[in-house]
């Protein structure tokens, strides 16, 4: 770690910082509703900060700002040329630039959730960027999906699978699309939520809740060294 | 030629350059770009005049990066006011506040990202001497000189990342055929190496060029104030 600390431009591998919380998925699958409902829930406990990527410019911070779940300057809002996937993944640099905006403005957080724009089932956050990521699915997208996999679904440290309300009109089957998930994530946590019946959402927020307990542990136990927290879910 | 030009000047850098379109979008928008004739004319005129000026910095930059020296043995803050001197020459011939804008942040990515990639005493003093960011021309020659290359390669790589990047945007926004747009940049190269040659030309700072392009100027101002960007310029 720089002993500077006027310098801004400090290398990612410090524990000196709030956790980076990628959410990342297709079109239309709930990942601004997912970042509104945490920040409703999470808000009062935790110091928040919010990047949102969206090819149609402000619309997402927008929402976010009507929604009145956070202090409209605690949400900043990045370009990406097109690409949504280059600047989750690729090239980082104004998403980090973003987060560490909001870092020095309101700072200390305890967490900062970057959302990307919407995307295919490829697209994952470099982990320069981020130390934890949930990809969210809906259930209208078909019940095949996490069969297909894709790094998205197969290496998040957690599925969300949303709009579990609507399953009986679309014919999708959460049993199927539950034991497929579980088939190719190897152990790792699958949540089935329906954020328009449950705002709440409280058992993201759990989730989200302890990898953070568990970076802010690391950071107590470990000040200058990079460690990755251990989700528990 | 240094390898380390081709890093340099590779659109897949890690510096953000993927958001900006350099005017490009905003033309687009307006219909003065349509197709590769508009396009060639436009990127004409860009390198003519502000990439002109930019490439001139850029050398500029870089020279001072040599100055300074890379063990930086001699001084605490090796170019600290000759970097803020240099910043200055930059803003006064950047005449539209959106482009000041955007060339700073850019300038503050790839300084962030290049002082990673090529750690150098010379790039820290210039973090600590524009803590908001350089521009964009001043970070490239600094990275250009710490990446161990000559004030002409820093010129021939701005140059080329001026006309490079709107056409990009282009094609990303109007679906052009890249590779009728590629025959275009392969048409002007000739145009790259004499913009590269004539910004060494000069060596006192206040001589540098100072080419200005108002339908430039406009187009960034008036993309600033529309509703809908897919780019952050």
């Amino acid at each position: 770690m720089s002993a500077n600390h006027e310098d801004r431009h400090q290398s990612p591998a410090s524990l000196d910082r709030a956790l980076r919380l990628g959410i990342g998925g297709p079109v239309g699958s709930g990942k601004t509703a997912l970042v509104a409902a945490l920040c409703r829930t999470l808000g009062p406990v935790l110091r928040l900060g919010v990047v949102t990527n969206d090819i149609y410019t402000t619309e997402d911070a927008d929402f976010l700002r009507r929604a009145g779940v956070l202090d409209p300057e605690r949400i900043v809002a990045v370009q990406t040329g097109c690409c949504p996937h280059t600047a989750i993944r690729d090239d980082i640099a104004a998403n980090i630039d973003a987060v560490e905006t909001l870092e020095e403005r309101f700072g200390p957080l305890d967490l900062v959730i970057v959302e990307s724009g919407g995307d295919n089932l490829t697209a994952t956050f470099s982990r320069g960027l981020a130390d934890q990521q949930i990809f969210v699915l809906d259930v209208s997208g078909g019940d095949k999906v996490p069969r297909k996999g894709g790094p998205g679904v197969t290496t998040a440290d957690l599925l969300v699978v949303n709009k579990t309300d609507l399953a009986k009109h679309v014919g999708a089957d959460l049993t199927v699309m539950s034991r497929d998930a579980a088939a190719v994530r190897d152990g790792k946590p699958v949540l089935f939520t329906s954020i328009r019946e449950v705002p709440e959402v409280y058992a993201v927020a759990e989730w989200v809740h302890g990898v953070v307990e568990s970076w802010a542990h690391a950071r107590a136990h470990h000040p200058h060294g990079p460690a990755v927290p251990s989700t528990n879910a | 030629m240094d390898a380390a030009l081709l890093l340099l000047a590779d659109s897949r850098l890690p510096a953000g350059g993927h958001g900006h379109s350099g005017g490009a979008e905003e033309a687009v928008r307006i219909g003065a770009i349509t197709g590769p004739e508009d396009l060639a004319r436009f990127l004409r005129g860009r390198l003519a005049t502000t990439g002109l000026v930019a490439a001139a910095l850029a050398a500029a930059a870089c020279a001072v990066g040599e100055a300074a020296g890379d063990d930086g043995g001699a001084y605490a803050e090796p170019g600290a006011g000759a970097w803020r001197a240099l910043d200055a020459e930059a803003d006064a011939r950047t005449a539209s506040p959106a482009q000041r804008g955007a060339s700073r942040t850019q300038g503050r990515l790839l300084l962030r990202s290049g002082r990673r990639i090529w750690p150098s005493p010379a790039l820290d003093a210039l973090a600590r001497a524009v803590p908001e960011g350089p521009h964009h021309p001043i970070a490239l020659g600094a990275a250009a000189r710490a990446a161990g290359c000559a004030p002409h390669d820093a010129a021939l790589a701005t140059a080329y990342n001026a006309i490079t990047g709107p056409a990009t945007a282009a094609v990303r926004l109007l679906g052009l055929d890249p590779v009728d747009v590629h025959r275009v940049l392969a048409g002007l190269a000739p145009d790259l190496e004499r913009v590269a040659r004539a910004s060494c030309a000069t060596t006192a700072w206040e001589d540098l060029p100072a080419h200005a392009a108002p339908a430039l100027d406009l187009l960034a101002e008036q993309h600033l104030r529309t509703e809908v960007r897919l780019f952050v310029s």
